[in-house]
Formats: C-alpha cells, structure tokens, sequence
C-alpha cells in the first residue's frame, strides 16, 4: 500500500488523520460516528445510504397504501372504505411511488454509491451538490407528506386537469409543490453523474471499458436533465391555475385540457426509462457476474441504453390515443412507440446469449435477474399491445394498463433494486446475508407478483376500468385472486428488510470481492474505505473480464 | 345474457364486427408474443440448469458472428410486430370514418352521471339503449371535468372534454345488455358513473321510444342520479359529516323555521331552497352553510330534482344506501 496515494485527498480535509487509521477499519461506515457525519457528509457512499433509508420509508407508504387498495377490491361493492378515501389511498400509492421511490430507487442509491467506484474516481464531481439534491428530496417530500396528514390528494398521480385545477376539494397545492420540489433533486443528481462520468473516469478507463451500469447511468442522467424540467413547468403552471385562477388548462379561463396532458406525458413517459434504464444497468452487472462470462454484445448494450433515451422522447403520446388528439399524431406515435421495441429486444436478447454456456451460480441476486428478465419481457411487451391503436380503443385506462406498467415497475424496476440490492449489500455493509432467506424471498416475489398482476391483465381486457373502487360483481373472484397474490408478495418484501438488517450486525463479514465478479468496485475492501481507493485504480483492458469469453467476431473493443 | 350472471368471466362479450375482429387482432398477436418470449424463457431455464456451475458441459465458444446475430434480433422482431401496428392502424381509421347515414345520439358527462338524448328527443340517465344493424354515432361533451365514455363490449371509448365536442360511431350487431362505464378518473363517485347499454332490434328499439321507456322510471328515478351528482347526499344523508336537516318525508310537512313562522314544505319552497337557501326560510335549529344553486343547476335537472324529493322515495333510498 502506498500512503502517498491515500492521503492525497484525505490531507486536504483532515491534516491530522494519523497513518494508523488508514487501511486499518477506516471504512466509510466507520471513519466517523456522529449524526453530523451522516447528515453533513459529502461521501457519496454515506449520501447513499441516507437516500436508501428515505426510499425504504417511502417504499412502504407505498406498499401499505397498495395494500389497502387491495384490501379494499376484495368486494365489489366497495363498503370497506368510503369512494373518497379510496381515490386518496391510490393517489398516495402513485405519488409516493412514482416520485419517491422508483425514480430515485436505484440512481440515487446505487448509482451514487457505485458511479465513482466504478469509474475509478473518487467522489462524484460535486460531492456538496449531492448532499443538498437529498435535502432538496426530503423538503419536497416534506411538502407532500403534509398533504397527506391534512388529509391527502384525491386526483390521481396524474394529476389531469381540470379536475385537478378547479374541481377537487382536498390539498392538491402542498402535494404539486412537493413533486416539483423533487423535481429539482432528480435534475441535480443527473447533473452531478453527467459531469462525473465525463471528467473523473480513471487513467486508462475509456467509455468502452465503462460497466454497462455506468453507461444507462449516462442515459438516465440525460433523462433527468432534458425531460424533468418541463414536469417543473407543467405543475408551476398547474399551482398557479389552482391557486390564482391564471387560465392555462381550464376551459373555464380559457385553458386547454389536454394540453396538460401533453406536458405531463413528455416528461412521464421518459420518466418511465429514469425507472428502466438504471435497471437494465443493475442487471447486466448481475448476469455477467453469476455466468462467469463476459457481457455478450457488448457495445450494442450500451448504445441501446442511448438509444432507449433517445427514442422515449418521441413516444409520449400513446397515452393519449383516445383523449383527443389528432389522428394522424395518434397513428405516429403508435409506430414511433413500436421503435421502442428494438433497443429492449437488445437487452434481453444479449443477457440470454450471456448465460448460454456460461458458469452459472443461481444465488439470490442472479434469481432476482433472472426474474426480472421474464417480467421485463411479458411487460416490454403488453407495452406493444397498448402501443396497438385497435387494442388500445378498448383497454386504455383498463386494469391491463395498470398490470403491463407494474410488469415494467415492480417486475423491472423494483426486481432490479431488489437484485442490486443483494449483489451489492456485502461491498455495501461488508456483511453476507443468509443465503437461504434470500432465495426464499426472491421466490416469494415472482410468485406473489405473477398472481396479483397477471389476473389484472384479463380483468383489463374482460373491460375493468382503473381506480373503480366500485365494480360489476362479475370481476370479484379475479379481484381476490389478484388480492390473495398481494399477501405473498408482501411476506417476499418483508424478509429481505428483516434478514439484510439483521445481517448488519449478526451477519458473516464479507470479503472484498464474494461473487468472484469484475469491476472496479470489487477491487476495494468491503465496506470501501472512507476515500474508495487505497492505490490507484487501474482500469482493465476490457470490460467483463471474466474466464468465459466468446470469440465475437465483427467488432473489436477498443 | 345479463352481465350479472357470470362470477368468473374470462373473455369479454363481443357486439359488434370490429369488437370481434379486435379479439382477433390480440389473439394473433398474442401467437406472436408466445413465439417471441417461450424461447427466451426455455432458453433461460434451459441454459441455467445445462450450464450450472460444477455441470460437465461443452463452453468452448467458437467465432460468432455478433454483428449479424445483433442485426437479425433488432429487425426481425420489430418487423413481425409491425405487421399489428398496420393491422391496428386499419381498424382505427375505420373507427374514425363515420358515415353518413349515422344515427347521432348526444352524451353529456358530468360528475358523476351520463345523460343520453336520442335523435327524437327522449333522454335517459346512465343507460343506453340502442338499436343494432345501425351505424350509430355519438357526439359527446363533458360539462365538468374530463370523462371517458366506455363500451367493452364494442372494444371502443373516447374522452368527453369540457371545452369541446368528441364522438365515436360503431354498428353492433348483437342484442343483449353489456355494461357502460366513464374510464376516466373524474373525482369521489367515478366508480358510480356507469350504466347499462341495451342493444335491442330495430322495432324492439322503436317500442321502446315510443313506450317512453325512455323516461327511465320517470322524472323521479333520473332525480336520484340528479341527486347524487350534485353531492347532496354529502350533508343532507342521515349520518353525513355537516349537520343538515333529512330530506326524507320533507314535501308536504310543515317546517319550522328560525324566524319561529311554519311553512308547508311545498314545490316552491324546495325550489327556492335549492336555487337560494340564502333569502330567508332557514329551518329552525340549523346553520346555514349551504351553497345556492342558482345559476349552477339548469332547470331540467332541478324539474327532477324536485321531482324525486316529492316522491317520497327519497325516504326509501336514505335508508337503504349504506
């Protein structure tokens, strides 16, 4: 070990840090013990787990809030809770969701914990900025939890006008000043990885060596920064119609409906890839890993990241296929939407040839991908069914809208955090957790998953109208059906929040590298060290150096 | 067939050519969703189970030819699905062509009820009925927020907008009674905001005009959708949160009032406190909190209105909604 390279950075800040503590236990966990070490840090490993612990909070307002909603669909006739406070419980569940968990879900947490690991650096480029974007999310989820305990939201995450404007009774303002409070922390955490990834890549780590994790970190980072600001302007405009009659969307004043819609959807579709994206990332550092083979097609990977970017920006108006637009921008963005088919077949296509002949070990996070693959193709493609003009006439608005975007959601998004949750947790924490537990949950998932959501789809297509808190009694028995699923599904997220917390303390500690995986971040102890490298990160020649290689002809990597 | 019968349906009741030939479209394209995916996920099982590690198995690799394996698993999938897109394009521009020899029916939506008028003039509240082996056309507007009038069983819905009209047409060629519903979120009752749709043969169609079926168990039963639209039910129920007095029984009782005078609670008097509970005439014992409906509340619905507090079944309906 070279102290020279150690202290570099660390003699700035602490002059008096005494040679003994270095590489002896001064972990990022251990370096410093005070609350204010936590809360005025600006380790990108530390700003990671503050994040990770407000996420799981809002995670099981999430969850509580679905399951309440399920609770309630068990009888048609909707007597368990009154139709309004139904309409909230889904609108917390959305909201809470859609902003609070699965778009910061695996940026902010995993890409800031492992961004500069992976690229060798040794903070992100603003380290200070990325401690005020979580201040920045918590003062917006402040504003929105204050919406729910003076008694909650009623429109719908959507938000549509003019209901939302000029018709709802319950606090809408503090619930849209929330959401674009944490607007601003998505597009301070975009920038922050977008300069990083530009200008604190290691000597020797070119962008064809970067870990496909780092390249749909990019992707979703341009997401962040190009789309989020006009969600920012829909809802201004939204507060301000609300709050000061200013005629944007209401008829009333003189507004157009539907042009919120436009607004919403141009940064919600996207936002649909902020969730995707980064999910994709975990998974081909997964799959890779427990095959022992390098990444198959490797640069087609990561221009498909780009290319999914690029494309989700042309698409927003399939969601609005029967709201009136016109019919010939109906009929294009039908087939712009089917565009979005190719780069995904990329994805899943290249993880499968990845496995063909690999090693494989089927530990928890390798289950977890291998799930998701499954989930992410039955939802990538209900998604081209939607993307149907004919098929959508009938099911827009449907339960099969609601099964094919939690597909994407839990199946993809929230298996991928799972995943990379329990592939990364001993670099994390230095700690293993039960090996046993994990394979048990993860099976707990699929199968809880599978059985509320796909009787969704067929409630979708037999004609279900989403958020009916009142429904024909012909769709009770796959309602239960769909119920009884949620049940399995909560007993699988419930464990991993016991055995990885126990494992915290009573579990085994972890070497630097316990699934044998390549990548920067496997070369340093486990939990890294306060400043990441104890010498200076040397970056391979090739990416997914792994034993297995097949021989790809065609291309070569630089 | 009634909608009500089946607990456990699996495929949805088709009423119209282009309903079943949607069913067509999802059907096929579900064949190519199995031929694309079942692959993937034999290959996956097949793959962890061969492959496993400490499993004797052949990993040599030779030369692949990456480009064109890439190229082809771009193109050929996208190419197949594009067929659906043709296939789905087609039915939608049929869906958009209405002839000209449509029968036009006008929709309102409002929170939280559909009103239908017919071309003759009859109207009704949250049922449709409508004759097949007709083009039909319907024009739509929403007086509030935006709604969604939706016809699983003709695989068709459009969005009713407040600041403009919309319409669909199909031709159904299948009698029976199939449900109605607004799919689009539009506030607390929009679970409650569905109805049936009657499709009955030309003269059954013709009978029913005449017979005033229309009218829909009269003024009075249209009046209890008037009712719950208008959300008087939210302080005037037995049990609701602001105090206000019952309805029940009201026409034709006396009320005292807080001025100590009594007054016969008569078609006036129902009238002039819904349009300006303002004025005077507050009953004894009671804040008045309430809003004047004057200028909100057109006069054919306050005609039903008053109607359906006349009939006394406001007494009925009180008690039994939970």
């Amino acid at each position: 070990m070279t102290s020279g390279t150690v202290t570099d950075g660390a003699a700035l800040r602490e002059p008096h840090t005494p040679d003994s503590r270095l590489g002896h236990g001064a972990d990022y966990l251990h370096a410093e013990h005070t609350l204010r070490s936590w809360f005025f840090t600006t380790d990108h490993k530390r700003i990671a787990l503050l994040y990770l612990a407000s996420i799981t909070a809002f995670f099981v307002i999430g969850a509580v809030t679905a399951g309440l909603v399920r609770l309630a669909l068990v009888v048609p006739n909707g007597q368990v809770f009154t139709n309004d406070t139904y309409n909230k419980l889904f609108t917390i569940h959305g909201v809470v969701m859609v902003w609070f968990f699965l778009i910061p879900s695996i940026p902010a947490t995993f890409g800031n914990f492992l961004i500069p690991l992976m690229i060798g650096a040794r903070d992100l480029a603003f380290p200070k900025l990325n401690l005020a974007s979580w201040y920045v999310f918590m003062t917006g989820a402040f504003f929105t939890l204050v919406s729910v305990v003076l008694g909650g939201v009623d429109t719908g995450w959507t938000f549509y006008t003019p209901l939302s404007t000029a018709f709802s009774n319950t606090w809408v303002v503090p619930a849209l000043i929330g959401v674009t409070i944490v607007g601003f922390s998505s597009i301070l955490t975009g920038l922050n990885f977008v300069v990083t990834i530009h200008t604190m890549r290691a000597p020797g780590m070119t962008w064809f060596r970067l870990p496909i994790f780092v390249w749909t970190h990019y992707a979703t980072s341009l997401i962040f920064l190009l789309a989020t600001p006009v969600i920012t302007v829909a809802l201004i405009l939204l507060i301000a119609e609300r709050a000061f009659h200013i005629g944007v969307f209401d008829p009333a004043y003189g507004g157009d409906p539907v042009l919120f819609q436009h607004l919403f959807w141009f940064y919600s579709h996207p936002a649909v890839y902020i969730m995707v994206l980064p999910g994709m990332g975990v998974i081909s550092e997964i799959v890779p890993a427990f095959a022992q083979k390098k990444l198959f097609g490797y640069k087609f990977v990561a221009y498909a990241a780009i290319g999914l970017a690029s494309v989700t920006f042309f698409v927003w108006g399939h969601h609005m296929f029967v709201n009136g637009q016109s019919d010939f921008a109906s009929v294009a963005f039908s087939v712009l939407s089917f565009a979005v088919a190719v780069p995904s077949a990329v994805k899943v296509y290249n993880w499968t040839a990845t496995i063909h002949k690999g090693s494989l070990k089927l530990d928890t996070p390798m289950l977890y991908a291998m799930g998701y693959i499954g989930l992410f193709v039955l939802g990538g493609l209900t998604g081209l069914y939607l993307a149907t003009l004919a098929i959508n006439q009938h099911v827009h608005a449907t339960y099969f809208v609601v099964a094919h975007f939690h597909y994407i959601m839990v199946g993809g998004t929230v298996l991928a955090f799972l995943g990379g949750l329990h592939f990364w947790w001993p670099k994390i924490t230095g700690r293993m957790y039960i090996e046993a537990w994990g394979r048990i949950s993860a099976f707990l998932i699929f199968i809880g998953f599978n059985v509320t959501f796909f009787p969704q789809f067929i409630l979708g297509y037999l004609g279900m109208p989403r958020r009916y808190h009142v429904y024909p009694p012909e769709f009770q028995f796959l309602n239960i059906l769909s119920s009884a699923g949620s049940t399995i599904l909560a007993v699988g997220y419930i464990f991993p929040m016991v055995y990885l917390v126990y494992s915290i303390w009573f579990g085994k500690r972890a070497q630097a590298n316990p699934w044998d995986a390549r990548g920067l971040e496997w070369t340093v102890p486990s939990p890294p060290p306060a400043h990441n490298f104890l010498t200076e990160p040397v970056a391979p020649k090739v990416p997914y150096d792994y034993p297995i290689q097949a021989r790809e002809t065609g291309r070569q990597h630089s | 067939m009634n909608p009500t019968d089946l607990a456990l349906q699996l495929w949805p009741a088709a009423a119209s050519a282009t309903a079943v030939e949607t069913d067509w479209l999802i059907l096929a394209f579900t064949v190519l969703t199995l031929l694309l995916t079942v692959p993937v996920f034999v290959a996956i099982t097949w793959f962890a189970i061969r492959y496993r590690q400490g499993e004797e198995a052949d990993r040599s690799h030779g030369n692949t030819r990456s480009v064109l394996i890439e190229i082809s698993w771009m193109l050929i999938p996208f190419l197949l699905t594009l067929i659906f897109f043709v296939w789905g394009a087609r039915l939608f521009f049929i869906s958009k062509q209405v002839p000209g020899d449509a029968m036009v029916v006008e929709a309102i939506g409002r929170q939280w009820m559909w009103k239908f008028q017919h071309p003759t003039g009859q109207s009704e509240i949250n049922d449709l009925h409508l004759p097949i082996g007709q083009p039909i056309k319907i024009r739509m507007i929403s007086q509030d927020v935006i709604h969604n009038l939706y016809l699983p069983a003709l695989r068709m819905q459009m969005a009713t907008l407040p600041d403009r009209y919309t319409e669909m047409w199909f031709k159904a060629d299948r009698t029976g009674s199939y449900r109605l519903y607004c799919s689009e979120y539009c506030g607390t009752d929009h679970s409650k905001m569905d109805g049936n749709l009657t499709l009955m043969t030309q003269a059954d169609y013709a009978a029913w005009l005449q017979n005033a079926g229309a009218q829909q168990g009269g003024q009075a039963g249209a009046g209890r959708a008037i009712y719950e639209s208008y959300g008087c039910g939210t302080c005037h129920d037995p049990g609701a949160k602001v105090r206000a007095p019952s309805l029940a029984g009201l026409y034709g009782s006396e009320v005292k009032l807080a001025d100590g005078r009594t007054v016969t609670a008569d078609e006036t008097y129902l009238r002039d406190k819904i349009l300006n509970p303002n004025r005077q005439k507050l009953a004894a014992d009671y804040k008045q909190v309430m809003p004047a409906f004057r200028n909100v509340i057109p006069n054919d619905d306050l005609d039903r209105l008053v109607s359906y507090l006349k009939s006394g079944r406001a007494t009925a309906q009180q008690d039994a909604s939970p």
